[in-house]
């Protein structure tokens, strides 16, 4: 099915605060293969002028899958999960994500656009510690696959 | 030991970062799936990647593009100096349980701005004659 385009604009309420942890960074930057040592040695990272260890540029998409899964679960979007192909991805970065960053999302679907019976979503996640200190902007295009 | 930070002054346009192939297998699948907290099967199930009309599993868009500024991280020399990072996933890398598949990243130095202290790198990133990421860009700050 289409996505109904009036869901463009729309803003969902803030998710539950994201702990960013020492030990999750390590683990992403193995699997990776990101060998810099500011995601796994906090005395480098504090030499390099960070708080502590720091995570890779793309660990942002598990928390701006969070923001993403409240839209694709909305009982009134009606998508389909297995329908969703993720076609685009992009991060602007206000600082690094940091150990002991806690960070809230907030989703909003920017544009609902139908292409060849397909509808391709974009949506903006607006990532903040929960002080309110601006982190990361993560935009994802999503294309959900029309039936047959 | 922690390498120097790459100085905006020793950046040119042309300039080529030093290219790498990563190897992806299953496991490293498996591994970035339980990091990344995306376990959707079709990364390590071929039964159910099958069903759905892929050839076999794929590896994550989220895997290729997060290994992939790999490349840029190691130029810099502090992978905290990425601060724009986008791409499109054109094709699937396409992951055979036996040989697993080989991605090849290279990078060029397309734009300098000494004034702001930002560069923009270009990525290619192909597995085999395919190119797997599109438009795939980074901005990093230097000084």
């Amino acid at each position: 099915m289409v996505v109904n385009a009036d869901f463009a604009g729309r803003a969902y309420p803030p998710t539950a605060p994201y702990a960013v942890g020492r030990e999750k960074i390590r683990e992403f930057a193995e699997a990776l293969g990101a060998m810099d040592v500011i995601h796994t040695d906090p005395a480098q990272a504090r030499a390099r002028g960070y708080r502590d260890v720091i995570a890779p540029p793309t660990f942002a998409v598990l928390i701006a899958q969070q923001c993403d899964r409240q839209f694709i679960v909305d009982p009134e979007a009606g998508i389909d999960f297995s329908r969703v192909v993720h076609a685009e991805q992009r991060f602007v970065h206000h600082r690094p994500l940091t150990a002991g960053d806690e960070i809230v999302g907030v989703l909003t679907v920017d544009s609902v656009k139908e292409v060849g019976g397909h509808s391709m979503v974009t949506t903006i996640s607006e990532l903040t510690t929960i002080e309110g200190e601006p982190v990361c902007t993560a935009t994802s295009t999503l294309v959900i696959r029309g039936g047959e | 030991m922690s390498k120097s930070v790459l100085s905006i002054n020793d950046v040119e346009v042309g300039q080529e970062l030093e290219s790498r192939t990563i190897h992806v297998d299953r496991a490293r699948l498996v591994q970035y799936a339980g990091a990344s907290l995306d376990r959707n099967p079709i990364h390590w199930d071929e039964r159910l990647a099958t069903s759905v009309g892929l050839p076999d599993v794929i590896a994550h868009g989220m895997f290729t593009m997060g290994a992939a500024i790999e490349v840029v991280s190691d130029w810099v020399g502090d992978s905290g100096r990425v601060v724009e990072y986008g791409t499109r996933f054109i094709r699937p890398v396409v992951v055979p349980y036996q040989d697993g598949a080989d991605v090849e990243v290279t990078g060029v130095v397309k734009s300098v701005d000494v004034q702001r202290g930002r560069a923009t790198v270009e990525l290619t990133v192909r597995c085999g004659n395919d190119k797997v990421l599109g438009r795939a860009l980074a901005v990093v700050a230097l000084s």
